[in-house]
């Protein structure tokens, strides 16, 4: 019976909704004619969108031909999946694959806690003045490019007259090739993105900490709770929720492991550590002219990039956070 | 919030202000040996050491770097490329926020949806550079502005900023006879002078900064940016030594790299302190949902 009192009704809401449709036609037209500013203005953008952003989506349709310039999209042949083929048969794939994955977990394991951590330091310091000052300094290294915080490190460890390398000699006789050696140089890109972001990065923690409410800190000193204690069971938790949702998005983020910084420091001697998906597709297409298969792999890299993103944003909301998108 | 003056928490803090103190310096340290050694004479350098501070003060290294003219012409370059880009992107941006902003718009959910759809994916590095291609923009300059032209998390904080903006103003201009272009550039955008001033901030550092897209699109040397003239300087050559492959690239002494890292890192360290007033707003304005 309620389910058709529903039918009825949503059949009723239909049919006034028809007839409202009649005169929202013209109103439709007074209203786009109202803003026809508005439209104008919008114009430059909704082109700038479509041509350097909707058209290269269109353009992905090379991944499956045997895309040649001069040919064009409509002329060049097809070849269906042969790219990907080649690309999942391809030894590289696991190079590439495990490069990616290990770069973006040891972000993760030894990047990502040191803004918090560094922000919780901060959060201690009573001095408003040093506090102001530290920060001043650690966000510096966040507005230089990576083309020099890379020469910055160039210069500090090259085996040539580089400081750290000339004090690494007089304490033990050795040099260490911290530049050319392929074991060093996952710890160099961390390292190196450590250096640039992690003052950058404590930004977002210092706001949620400042949303703790200060009465559970006064209640807990009559507790009897110290320093330690408080920072334990009020100020972390506190900032529980930024710490998740923030874990979660660089998560979405899986596969993005900085292509500019990694694509400065490669080097012939540290390919095999270092060449990730991004890379790839950079020699593979640009260097080497294999457009098709070079698309192939970008649109597949861009496909489980936006599975993540999406995965992660699903799992947001289920941990009760609003989501990104 | 005050704590007792035990020695526990004595200690707690002189450990923390002074491990604070280091990270701090590490932050910068790197700046002023750079700085430091570019100021250096080159034999002195060839002696090793830390140098914090030039012991022989020597310009040797920049009287070489202006005698060349590659230099000047990358900073101009870099120059260029940060005015005029950071011109278009503010121009664009606020251009399509405004319009994006007016609830009544018919059509702002699909145009708002196809926008942030971008930002989730993107049709990858190989179609863009073919489209860029087409236009006929690679070897110009344009093809280091245009191409990123809007930003579209940018453009998404800046229509909810342009929101905020009571409609009272507006409306009362539009009855004087103003269109939407006119209350777009006399009455909103002078309103929000700060939130300009962050994004022209944040879009002129990237522009600054930016490198990929000039060895992507740009194949002339004297087209290219000064971070481009860095890699080739610093990182390029160092990374080739012991390959023999590539002896075309010239060795250029410590003090002379140091001395071009100065150049392409001294435009950030001079705004700093204006960026420094307004980025923490920025982040804020990043975090309004709408």
């Amino acid at each position: 019976m309620k389910v058709k009192l529903a039918h009825s009704a949503a059949v009723k809401a239909e049919a006034a909704s028809s007839a409202r449709g009649r005169r929202r036609e013209s109103g439709l037209l007074r209203s786009v004619l109202r803003d026809k500013w508005l439209y104008a203005m919008l114009l430059p953008g909704i082109i700038y969108f479509i041509v350097f952003k909707y058209v290269p989506m269109y353009g992905i349709l090379m991944a499956f031909q045997d895309y040649k310039p001069h040919l064009g999209i409509w002329g060049s042949e097809w070849v269906g999946i042969k790219h990907f083929d080649r690309f999942f048969s391809e030894p590289q794939f696991l190079r590439l694959f495990r490069n990616t994955i290990l770069l973006a977990v040891y972000n993760i394991v030894f990047f990502f806690p040191l803004p918090i951590v560094l922000a919780l330091m901060l959060n201690e310091v009573r001095r408003e003045r040093f506090k102001r000052f530290v920060q001043t300094l650690v966000y510096i290294p966040h507005f230089v490019s990576w083309v020099v915080v890379v020469g910055i490190f160039y210069m500090l460890l090259t085996t040539e007259n580089g400081v750290l390398n000339e004090l690494i000699y007089r304490m033990t006789g050795n040099k260490i090739a911290f530049l050319l050696d392929p074991d060093w140089f996952r710890t160099m890109i961390v390292s190196q993105s450590i250096w640039k972001e992690v003052g950058w990065g404590t930004i977002i923690f210092l706001a949620a900490l400042s949303g703790v409410d200060m009465q559970l800190y006064e209640a807990s000193r009559i507790d009897g709770a110290g320093r330690w204690r408080q920072m334990w069971h009020i100020t972390l938790p506190g900032i529980r929720s930024t710490i998740i949702i923030l874990l979660i998005l660089r998560l979405g983020n899986f596969l993005d492991s900085g292509f500019e910084h990694i694509f400065l420091m490669l080097a012939p001697t540290n390919r095999d550590v270092g060449d990730v998906f991004d890379t790839y597709v950079y020699v593979k297409g640009l260097t080497q002219m294999q457009y098709g298969y070079s698309a192939a792999v970008g649109l597949f890299k861009s496909i489980v990039g936006l599975t993540l993103v999406l995965g992660a944003n699903w799992l947001a909301k289920r941990f009760g956070q609003e989501g990104v998108y | 919030m005050k704590y007792d003056k035990t020695w526990g928490n004595r200690l707690f803090d002189w450990i923390n202000y002074s491990l604070l103190l280091i990270i701090a310096l590490l932050c910068v340290l790197p700046f002023v040996y750079v700085l430091a050694v570019s100021f250096t004479s080159p034999q002195e350098v060839v002696k090793g050491g830390i140098i914090l501070f030039p012991k022989q003060w020597s310009l040797t290294a920049y009287e070489y770097i202006f005698s060349t003219n590659t230099l000047w012409r990358s900073m101009l370059v870099s120059i260029y490329i940060t005015v005029v880009g950071t011109f278009i992107n503010l121009l664009m941006t606020s251009l399509m926020a405004y319009p994006l902003a007016k609830q009544t718009l018919r059509g702002r959910g699909p145009i708002l949806l196809g926008v942030l759809f971008t930002m989730l994916f993107s049709g990858g590095l190989i179609p863009t550079y073919f489209v860029v291609k087409e236009l006929h923009l690679t070897n110009t300059l344009w093809s280091l502005m245009i191409p990123s032209a809007i930003s579209a998390f940018n453009l998404i904080v800046l229509k909810n900023f342009f929101q905020q903006i009571p409609d009272g103003l507006e409306d009362s201009a539009k009855i004087d006879g103003c269109n939407d272009v006119g209350v777009l550039f006399r009455i909103v955008l002078p309103l929000s002078m700060p939130a300009m001033a962050t994004f022209s901030l944040f879009y002129a550092v990237a522009h600054w900064n930016q490198f990929f897209n000039a060895i992507l699109y740009i194949n002339d040397n004297t087209k290219w940016p000064i971070q481009v003239l860095l890699r080739e300087i610093v990182i390029l050559a160092q990374s080739r030594i012991g390959d023999t492959s590539m002896d075309d690239v010239e060795i250029q002494p410590l003090t002379i790299r140091m001395a071009v890292i100065v150049f392409a890192t001294l435009p950030i360290l001079v705004v700093y302190p204006f960026l420094q007033k307004h980025f923490a707003k920025g982040v804020m304005l990043g975090s309004v949902k709408g």
